[in-house]
């Protein structure tokens, strides 16, 4: 075998090697362009540092809360108010009833979603009970808060925004660790918050 | 006494094959392994036709009738996986075996033991694949695209065969791309230039690039499938922070690419019979090469036309409609300079020129319905209905498949020493041709009206141009039967082939006997 068939079978080598990796590298950079472009309604997992949030002048805009189980995940998952109407640059807490009506204790994970998705970025939450698994023992029930604002750059043309909550059951998950990270600065115990029944 | 002298170093150099089966299983040479590409390939043709048979069966009326609604998407996922991955591919890769080393004048693949490798492995996984068949849970049920959460999640425990079975034929698949451009890269004869290089050469050259950019792709997709049903992560599961829309960007990152490898070695055999049979030169080889390039880089930002509706923004949207179109000029190029070379020309129709023509113009059919469902709004419509069956049906059944019977056709008598019974051969042709248009030009309409794709029972409304198309199937079915036939029929026997077998033919492979010798160009031809 000559020279130059070696050196091409090499590089042929290195590239199928580099588009594995690639095939991979593809997980963490769709990840980032959605974050950077607050594509496919993803919000970020963890609490805005973002002090100034808040301003006088906000506007009018309305906020649907949508809870959806994961496939048999036999919670009791409802928010409170399923409409309300909330100034921009203005916190607000919502509320969420959970049960879990089941014998065993269970842990469940709450994703988001917005719509429309050029929402997602203005949507900034100080807190949220989905940036922590729940754990709920049989027949406990609880009220999971989330601390939520728009900031001021909220397009004009976004009248109403719709926040969606699936519900996931992942109690035999426990020990994976979650691929997108957690709220490290701000460690706190899932119920803290809870307002009392 | 010179004359003997050279007759005794003729023979001196004279390697026939090995005798019996050992010759097949050891064999390094490229002409026996393309033989057993191409005849695997036809094997698995035949049983992925079966299972075509059974899908049209069932849906020759409505209501379920012959098979339970789950053997049914076992069938359909097993049918989609063996012709895409079992028949198509190893086709070309079996073609390009036989043809590349004749057509630049080398004297073997460039690296014969790995090609030796590359096909055995594939007997493996198909083994594999449709050993889970048999298995607790049935085969893949999940579609060709195994799309994740349905193929994780909600998978039978087979999939982890299957996941195995495409890891290998990957591995196959990149073994043999890199054969082609070692091959094509260093060993062409003296004086054969790039530019001068066969368009089938060329079409394979593009090919294995593509190949070796999206098969590890691929590979890497079941990878993470395979994490996530087996070690905990969660890729593809929106409970532990992963996402399913990744899987269908992942998957149709590999999947675009790969519907131009499966057609981009159909340009080339066209051009070379489209030249033959009109007995001119090809109109604009070198537009030829670059609307091939063109289409191979285009195919890398178009992934996303097969996700419209899992909610893309707008941007993303406008983007990948216009990029799609864009495709449709590099292939308008090469249907025009098909159509040119073929316009004054002395034509000529036999067997393997019907098959061309036909590709040319139901090729152009489904790239129309392709531009149809590139458009954004139009593809909210046609989503996941018999029109999308009927589109990519029409570009790799009468397109792809077409084009590799032509290519047999045509090569066959360099292949075996023997001309093929011409009347038989066009009788296969009609009746392939009108059973591929009975079969899939009626899905047009009821795809139209709104039958949805991968159902194995539908609404009263769409029950006649089902049947329809289940006979149209059934003909096409049939009539493979006979291309079979005149297959073994040519290997046996047949009035002598000359070395130019066909009057005007081009290229080296013609310049060598028919049936080519056991060892070609051992002393590089020279290329003016």
């Amino acid at each position: 075998m000559n020279e130059g068939s070696r050196k091409t079978i090499k590089l042929l080598c290195f590239s199928v090697l580099g588009m594995f990796t690639f095939s991979f590298a593809l997980v963490p950079l769709y990840d980032v362009f959605c974050e950077i472009t607050g594509l496919n309604g993803k919000i970020e997992l963890e609490a805005t540092t973002n002090q100034n949030l808040e301003t006088e002048s906000g506007r009018d805009v309305s906020i649907q809360f949508v809870s959806h189980n994961n496939e048999q995940m036999p919670w009791i998952f409802r928010p409170s108010d399923s409409q309300i109407k909330i100034q921009t640059g203005e916190f607000h807490t919502a509320t969420f009833y959970v049960k879990n009506p089941t014998n065993k204790t269970m842990i469940a994970q709450a994703i988001p979603s917005v719509a429309p998705s050029n929402a997602a970025s203005h949507l900034k939450k100080l807190e949220c009970f989905c940036f922590e698994q729940q754990e709920l023992a049989p027949g406990e029930e609880a009220l999971l808060p989330v601390r939520l604002i728009f900031d001021d750059e909220l397009p004009d043309s976004i009248k109403s925004v719709v926040l969606s909550y699936t519900i996931f059951d992942v109690t035999d998950y426990n020990d994976v660790e979650m691929t997108q990270h957690h709220n490290d600065n701000d460690h706190h115990d899932g119920h803290e918050m809870e307002p009392s029944l | 006494m010179s004359a003997v002298i050279e007759s005794h170093d003729h023979d001196d150099h004279h390697h026939g094959p090995a005798e019996g089966l050992t010759r097949w299983l050891y064999t390094t040479n490229h002409k026996d392994i393309g033989t057993l590409y191409l005849w695997f390939s036809f094997a698995m043709f035949l049983i992925g036709g079966a299972m075509a048979m059974v899908i049209r069966a069932e849906l020759f009326q409505p209501g379920m009738q012959i098979v339970e609604p789950e053997f049914y998407n076992q069938m359909l996922t097993l049918h989609g996986l063996i012709m895409v991955f079992g028949a198509v591919m190893p086709a070309f890769v079996g073609l390009a075996n036989w043809l590349i080393p004749m057509m630049v004048g080398a004297p073997d693949m460039a690296l014969p033991r790995m090609n030796n490798l590359s096909f055995w492995i594939l007997p493996v996984a198909f083994f594999i694949l449709l050993s889970s068949l048999f298995m607790e849970g049935g085969a893949p049920n999940f579609g060709w695209t195994f799309y994740a959460p349905l193929s994780t999640t909600y998978a039978p425990p087979s999939v982890t065969f299957f996941i195995f079975s495409v890891h290998i034929m990957g591995a196959s698949s990149i073994m043999g791309s890199i054969n082609v451009i070692v091959t094509i890269m260093n060993m062409r004869a003296p004086g054969m230039t790039l530019m001068k290089m066969p368009l089938f050469v060329w079409s394979w050259l593009i090919t294995a690039y593509l190949l070796i950019a999206v098969m590890p792709v691929l590979a890497g997709a079941v990878t993470m499938m395979l994490m996530d049903i087996h070690f905990g992560t969660s890729f593809f599961n929106a409970a532990g922070g992963g996402d399913p829309v990744l899987f269908q960007h992942i998957f149709w990152f590999f999947g675009h690419p790969e519907v131009y490898i499966m057609i981009l070695p159909a340009f080339g055999i066209t051009s070379h019979i489209i030249e033959t049979f009109s007995r001119k030169q090809l109109f604009g080889h070198t537009s030829m090469v670059w609307a091939m390039t063109s289409i191979a880089i285009l195919s890398f930002v178009v992934w996303a036309h097969h996700m419209f509706t899992v909610g893309l923004p707008l941007a993303a949207e406008l983007f990948f409609m216009w990029a799609t179109m864009l495709i449709a000029v590099p292939t308008g190029v090469k249907v025009f300079n098909w159509v040119t070379t073929m316009f004054k020309g002395s034509i000529t129709y036999e067997t393997p020129m019907l098959f061309a023509i036909a590709f040319v113009v139901l090729f152009t059919i489904g790239g129309f319905s392709g531009l149809m469902l590139a458009i954004t709004p139009a593809d909210f419509q046609y989503h996941d209905t018999y029109f999308v069956v009927a589109h990519f049906h029409y570009v790799l059944v009468p397109g792809a498949i077409f084009s590799i019977m032509a290519a047999v056709y045509y090569w066959i008598p360099k292949w075996t020493g023997n001309m093929y019974d011409e009347r038989l051969g066009r009788l296969h042709f009609w009746l392939s041709f009108i059973g591929v248009n009975v079969t899939f030009f009626p899905q047009h309409w009821i795809g139209l009206a709104g039958m949805p794709r991968r159902v194995p029972d539908y609404a009263l409304q769409f029950a006649d141009w089902n049947m329809v198309s289940s006979v149209g199937a059934f003909l096409f079915g049939a009539s493979q039967i006979l291309f079979l036939f005149i297959v073994i029929k040519t290997v046996m026997g047949g009035k002598k082939a000359t070395p130019e077998v066909w009057e005007g033919a081009r290229g080296l492979e013609w310049t060598v006997d028919s049936p080519a010798p056991y060892h070609t160009f051992s002393t590089p031809p020279k290329v003016s």
